[in-house]
């Protein structure tokens, strides 16, 4: 328990860091930018209230906004990845599992599930923070564009990193 | 009283979304319209000297270059220097324009500690706060041309909108001896090295190549200032003005020091004409 919790906290750090040193400078003009950020909500354990889980999302977005002087933009999107977290882990996580606090990663859940979990995850946010961003919907194919290839160089960097940190069943009984 | 209070328990993943969606949107939009100082941005000293901290390292990459443009306008002051030094004063009668005074303005030297150039709105953060007398709504230009205005300020760190920011709108003129003006704005571009004039009248001629300089109208930026070159001039927004799309002078990119301009008749000229105002 205290493990996990340790291991949230290295991860919210590292990402963090990660999102606004390094990625921030990098990117194709402002229309593919990568946000692999969100994998600090995403690998959240399974069995957090949803309150909880809603705050810790937020806070996450604050931070990243605090970065990206966008008040705002990034938490909406995370809160919007929280709701779509909660409705898929029901659908497709079985009941006690759900009560477990195990990390929902690719070595505990299968690459099936995965992939599954964090191309939808990608898309809903993107799709939200693009939007808001724009707030509007007019240059509607410019932030269509943006959110497409920007989600394809978020998908490719949350594999590499999930690549690099793969453990096969590497759950911890609580 | 029982089944509502089930019905929310039901679906409370739903509420919670619905609350927190909407405060993060009216924080959206709150930063948006009002521009409000707000304490979580990267002017905040947590944020701002992690930056400083990142931007310490950073900044070696860039030092030749630096250098460079030092060295540049080193060249150019001297230049002026002597030009200065030179003049013949009995020549001229020696009358002091108060606006055209070059101590009329007041220049602070800031290095950036975070830049962006990625965004859809970019913003800029500097090393230098209320501390060094930076205030807001001031202009922020480079050796070379311009780079935006100051948006919040706190004690050691300045936020300043970039001009590569949908918001940010500059006075500039055509030739620094020509009446005609229009406003400089990013537009709909998403480089960094190109801008928009809009709203100049139809019936100046420009051309390719031709030299742009900020207006002098507003308190943010001396006048003569030189912005961009002309790269396009056939864009027709239709009426009786027309755009053209402008190569900046400024490198977004490498920007590594700032000068924040102070105008000390800011205060004299902004109450003035706050006058007309009142008067309808």
């Amino acid at each position: 328990m205290g493990r996990i919790i340790i291991f949230n906290i290295i991860r919210f750090l590292v990402l963090l860091i990660l999102q606004v040193a390094v990625l921030k400078n990098i990117g194709y003009y402002n229309i593919a930018v990568a946000f692999p950020y969100i994998l600090i909500i995403l690998l959240l354990p399974i069995g957090l209230p949803n309150f909880l889980l809603y705050t810790l999302a937020f806070l996450t977005g604050l931070s990243i906004d605090a970065f990206y002087d966008s008040i705002g933009i990034h938490a909406a999107a995370c809160v919007a990845l929280a709701y779509f977290r909660i409705f898929f882990h029901k659908i497709t996580i079985e009941l006690d599992e759900q009560e477990s606090f195990n990390t929902p990663s690719w070595g505990n859940m299968g690459f099936k599930w995965y992939s599954t979990y964090i191309v939808l995850s990608v898309v809903i946010h993107h799709v939200v923070l693009f939007f808001v961003e724009a707030f509007s919907f007019y240059n509607f194919i410019h932030t269509l564009l943006s959110i497409a290839l920007s989600g394809v160089f978020t998908l490719i960097l949350i594999f590499v990193i999930s690549l690099l940190t793969y453990h096969k069943k590497s759950r911890v009984i609580n | 009283m029982k089944n509502l209070w089930l019905f929310l328990v039901r679906y409370n993943a739903f509420f919670w979304f619905i609350l927190f969606f909407v405060f993060s949107l009216a924080l959206v939009v709150n930063n948006n319209n009002y521009q409000r100082s707000s304490f979580v941005n990267s002017s905040n000293v947590v944020v701002g000297s992690f930056y400083s901290n990142v931007n310490s390292w950073k900044e070696y990459m860039h030092l030749a270059e630096a250098n460079k443009d030092l060295l540049d306008e080193n060249a150019l002051l001297r230049h002026q220097l002597q030009e200065m030094v030179a003049k013949d004063s009995i020549n001229e009668p020696l009358i002091t324009d108060s606006m055209d005074n070059p101590s009329r303005y007041e220049f602070v030297v800031a290095s950036v500690v975070n830049n962006s150039v990625h965004q859809r709105s970019n913003y800029i953060t500097i090393n230098k706060g209320s501390l060094d007398g930076i205030e807001k709504d001031m202009g922020v230009i480079t050796s070379n041309g311009v780079v935006g205005t100051v948006l919040n300020v706190s004690l050691h760190f300045s936020t300043i909108k970039s001009l590569l920011h949908p918001d940010t709108k500059i006075s500039v003129s055509v030739d620094s001896t020509s009446s005609a003006f229009g406003s400089l704005v990013w537009g709909d571009n998403t480089e960094s090295r190109f801008a928009m004039v809009r709203d100049i009248p139809n019936h100046v001629k420009l051309y390719v190549g031709q030299p742009i300089y900020t207006s002098g109208y507003s308190t943010k930026f001396p006048k003569g200032i030189k912005v961009g070159y002309v790269v396009q001039t056939d864009i027709v927004s239709g009426g009786s003005f027309k755009d053209v799309r402008i190569l900046l002078t400024t490198k977004f990119e490498k920007l590594t020091h700032v000068y924040i301009v102070k105008d000390k008749l800011a205060k004299e000229k902004l109450e003035l004409e706050s006058l007309n105002e009142d008067n309808g």
